[in-house]
């Protein structure tokens, strides 16, 4: 037979392989909660994000403080009023203030000093704005949004020449670049995807491999002309090809539902996120063959690619106002990398002094996963 | 290409591999092991649970690697070249690792696939394998659905879909009833009488090793000899008998009397007489208490060979009696428990039909039938650990529908599997085990020493409990049970995973137990363990079978070359015929 030799054994491997390939998508097909992670919840996910999560600010109830009230102060004042954001109770003093801030009904303290007139005419005024942090994020917000009230009056006034154009001392970035809807779903909805690609990517695969050593199933594959590359490869291609699907339906999603506009290119979203998808498959396959058990396989996975996707990407919380030390560990985190590309794509275009860093970094991951993968799969049993 | 062959197909040269488990303990499991199995041959690895068996065929498989010596398989050196030596043997692990959820069809065509059969090739082995194991009616169905039996006749169908030129079987009747054990013992012989194939098997089944042409007898890591069948059981030539009574005492109160016996090897309760092994030639010498017995000789077993083996490894001997400080009250013969047209249905499921029976108290009560007969459901029933559909059930006097509580107190309980905590001490565990049954202070701690002493367990109070030796694991579940005095003891599978000596000190008890008045009710998978039982219930398919006493139960079969027929053969002729009236009426 023409089946001994080189060409023969590339054949009886890709036979193997296209069996064990078809046996996993039997398994996926037969298993209600393959079907349950990999598309219904990328489902409730977006819907959930999309319409039930919103981190915008409306009718923000905040104490004006005017200690000495002035046109300036009045006109900054009106400011506030005039933003749909904020909703102003104008008090005396300021320890009134502090104490609708205590019992909670304002969320912020805006506060003219003493010669707030003088101090614009100077060109050195201050505004002190106190911001209740007890929710961090609204309170990130609200303190963007106050600076974006006070630069829209110094603007104004500057534009109508009651002030000095380089009067303008209070230059603040505003963070809501590119999400010219100020639509948190437009922010959410790229996010989104890093967390599909990781439930599919890593927690889906890091049940597969354990539940073959919990089931005694890898015991009787393991004793015949299998390769551990092959049965890796079969573990890989089946949940590959679901991530992808996931993608597709986010991406509609984000499309048809929201709106969110895609201003980068396709292929380009697609090769990024094949990448980021290989590095969360060699995650779950890691994982999976380290631990050969599913539920601490899903617990691990679940504490170092699910929980830094969703708060130390950059899809929930803005990296670039954690602290130092956390914006070092985000670096290790596969989804940050992702994420940046995302919404550069969504929202931005195709950057590639953004994507290329990404890419490069997220290329150099799946690799060093996958050959650890590889080398956890060893046909030994015990 | 071809190399010339070695002799023989496993050629094992001292093998040695320890294992380290988490608790830090350092296992042998194999420790300088040699054997070979020729050509053509069935070569049967037996030995008790923990023996090494299991380690030796992943060994010879090349998914375990051996810490020294050589392993030599159809001419390979597996540890250099393990993907060569799988290339072309078939391995049938203990739990077959069959995806449940395929199809029996879809997991041939895996392993079809795997092995690169196809074509014609692949028509003609299906078609003899599905003939083989009768399961060509259930292609369609998915593997999860099959019963024990099935699944490891898809198991070994699987294993064989490429004719494998060295097939390895680790314990393939495990699990598997009487039945199914027969046919698939069958299916083994015919392919190297008929197919000439070479195959190594474990077994922890005694009994199993006559079927094979060669025994390879491991305990603990060791081999104690090998030879073929014939030549382990004729280390205890003449020295098997039947003993009876003639003082009436019964068969079981004597097998406890002679299993303490010094010059007695092995005491069995067999068809109402005793099967002993004496530790020399004739009948064990009598002494002045030994009056009342006739001797008569029978030929060997294998497993009374065995027993003369595993005697001169194991040495030492235990105690097995066990004496009560408060014995249950009660009239003797009174109904201990109650069964009135017990039901129990899980859906369209009905897990047990129409059952009933009465024991009475002091009896031991055995509860036999194959996997999904619906003994463990009636036993889960009995202990109040799940309710009843329809029916009555009476225990120690208490009505266990309204009155569950109660009944509790007045029943031990020693589950399938080894159920204590396994970080806790043994006195820890008795502490905890008395007080969830409510024992305190003086109390408490006397009941508490009585367990140590009575169970041996003294020595080894300190020790964490998953750490125990074996046949320890049992007796510290047992004196948990005992703990707070019950009139009934439930025994669910006590003795699976016990060797051969710690499973005859465990019925030494539970005899010990039974003629002190407690009530003890067993379910076993050892049929022959049905012998020590006063009465026993024959259960399939959820439905009563045949009831009785041994004696009545053996005298379902027909005594066939003269020889008795064993339980098992009683228990076979018992569900057979039953399963063929049942296709009689579906006709």
């Amino acid at each position: 037979m023409s089946d001994t030799g080189l060409l023969g054994a590339r054949r009886r491997s890709l036979r193997r392989v296209t069996a064990l390939i078809r046996k996993e998508t039997w398994q996926i097909l037969r298993d209600p909660s393959a079907i349950a992670i990999g598309v219904v919840l990328p489902m409730v996910l977006l819907v959930l994000f999309g319409y039930g999560l919103s981190f915008d600010i409306k009718d923000l109830p905040v104490a004006i403080v005017d200690e000495q009230p002035s046109q300036e102060s009045a006109a900054a004042t009106a400011g506030f009023g005039l933003s749909r954001y904020f909703r102003p109770y104008p008090v005396k003093t300021m320890a009134e203030a502090e104490r609708l801030m205590a019992n909670r009904t304002v969320s912020a303290i805006v506060r003219f000093p003493p010669h707030f007139a003088r101090d614009v005419a100077l060109g050195n005024a201050q505004i002190q704005v106190t911001v209740n942090a007890t929710d961090a994020n609204t309170g990130r917000i609200a303190l963007s949004y106050a600076s974006g009230a006070v630069n829209a009056w110094l603007a104004r006034d500057t534009a109508e020449g009651r002030l000095a154009a380089d009067g303008a001392a209070i230059g603040i970035e505003s963070r809501l670049w590119f999400n010219d809807a100020n639509e948190s779903s437009w922010f959410l909805v790229p996010g989104l995807i890093v967390l599909v690609m990781t439930l599919i990517g890593a927690l889906l695969t890091s049940l597969v491999i354990a539940r073959e050593w919990e089931r005694g199933t890898f015991e009787a594959l393991f004793a015949t002309p299998v390769r551990p590359g092959e049965i890796l490869l079969s573990k890989t291609v089946p949940y590959f090809v679901m991530g992808m699907l996931g993608l597709a339906l986010s991406v509609a999603g984000s499309q048809f539902l929201f709106g969110v506009p895609l201003r980068g290119s396709l292929w380009l979203l697609v090769l990024v996120s094949s990448l980021y998808l290989l590095v969360a498959l060699g995650i779950g396959l890691v994982i999976s063959s380290a631990t050969k058990s599913q539920f601490l396989a899903n617990q691990i996975t679940f504490l170092v690619t699910f929980l830094p996707a969703t708060m130390l990407s950059g899809f929930m919380f803005d990296i670039r106002s954690m602290p130092w030390a956390i914006q070092l560990i985000t670096r290790i985190f596969p989804a940050r990398y992702f994420v940046s590309s995302l919404q550069t794509l969504f929202l931005a275009g195709d950057v590639w002094a953004v994507i290329l860093p990404d890419m490069a970094v997220l290329a150099v991951m799946a690799t060093l996963l996958m050959t650890m993968a590889v080398r956890a799969t060893r046909k030994k049993v015990g | 290409m071809t190399a010339p062959e070695p002799p023989h197909p496993v050629e094992a040269r001292q093998v040695h591999k320890t294992f380290s488990r988490k608790t830090g303990e350092v296992v042998k499991a194999l420790d300088g092991v040699s054997f070979e199995a020729r050509r053509q041959t069935l070569t049967a690895l037996v030995g008790p649970d923990g023996a090494g068996k299991t380690t030796l065929l992943r060994l010879l498989a090349g998914l375990v690697t051996a810490d020294d010596g050589r392993i030599q398989v159809l001419g390979l050196d597996v540890s250099a070249t393990p993907q060569a030596v799988q290339d072309r043997i078939g391995y049938m692990p203990q739990r077959f690792g069959l995806y449940e959820d395929l199809t029996v069809q879809q997991n041939l065509d895996l392993y079809a696939d795997l092995h690169d059969v196809a074509g014609k090739r692949r028509e003609t082995i299906y078609r003899q394998l599905l003939e083989m194991t009768a399961l060509a009616r259930f292609t369609r169905r998915l593997a999860g659905a099959l019963s024990g039996g099935m699944k490891q006749k898809l198991g070994l169908a699987c294993t064989l879909v490429r004719s494998p030129d060295l097939l390895l079987l680790d314990e393939p009747t495990v699990g598997v009833d009487p039945l199914s054990r027969r046919e698939l013992w069958e299916i083994v012989r015919r392919l190297v009488r008929d197919q000439g194939l070479t195959v190594v098997v474990s077994t922890s089944y005694l009994d199993e090793a006559e079927f094979c042409d060669h025994a390879v007898v491991l305990h603990q890591g060791r081999v104690l000899a090998e030879g073929m069948p014939e030549e382990i059981t004729a280390r205890a030539k003449d020295r098997v008998f039947l003993a009876s009574s003639t003082a009436g005492a019964t068969a079981r109160s004597l097998q406890a009397r002679l299993f303490r016996h010094e010059g007695v090897v092995d005491a069995v309760p067999e068809a109402g007489k005793v099967r002993v092994v004496a530790g020399a030639s004739g009948p064990p010498g009598a002494g002045a208490d030994d009056g009342g017995i006739s001797f008569e000789p029978v030929s060997p077993r294998f497993e009374d060979g065995f027993m003369v083996l595993f005697r001169a490894a194991v040495g030492e001997r235990h105690a097995s009696a066990i004496e009560l400080d408060h014995r249950p009250s009660g009239e003797t013969d009174a109904p201990s428990v109650e069964v009135r047209d017990l039901v129990r249905t899980f859906g369209d499921f009905t897990a047990v039909n129409h059952v009933s029976f009465v024991v009475r108290r002091g009896e031991i009560y055995g509860l036999l039938g194959p996997n999904g007969a619906g003994k463990s459901t009636t036993f889960r029933m009995l202990c109040g650990l799940i309710p009843a559909s329809g029916g009555t059930l009476r225990v120690a006097g208490a009505d266990l529908r309204t009155s569950r509580a109660e009944a509790r107190t007045r029943l031990g309980y020693v589950a399938q599997k080894f159920s204590l905590y396994g970080d806790l001490s043994v006195d820890e565990n008795l502490d905890f085990f008395a007080s969830a049954y409510g024992l305190r202070g003086t109390q408490k701690r006397a009941r508490i020493a009585w367990a140590k002493e009575q169970f041996e367990l003294g020595p080894l109070a300190s020790l964490p409990s998953s750490q125990l030796p074996g046949g320890y694991k049992q007796r510290l579940a047992m004196a948990a049970a005992l703990l707070h005095e019950p009139d009934i003891l439930f025994l669910d599978e006590a003795t699976s995973g016990a060797d051969p000596l710690a499973r005859r000190e465990f019925w030494g008890r539970i005899t010990a137990l039974s003629e002190q008045g407690v009530t003890v009710i067993v379910t076993t998978h050892f049929m022959e363990e049905a012998e020590y039982c006063d009465r026993v219930i024959i259960m399939d398919s959820g439905r009563n079978l045949a009831e009785g006493s041994p004696a009545e139960i053996r005298a379902h079969a027909t005594t066939r070359n003269g020889r008795q027929p064993t339980m098992e053969d009683a228990f076979i002729a018992i569900v057979e015929k039953s399963r063929g009236d049942a296709r009689e009426e579906a006709r």
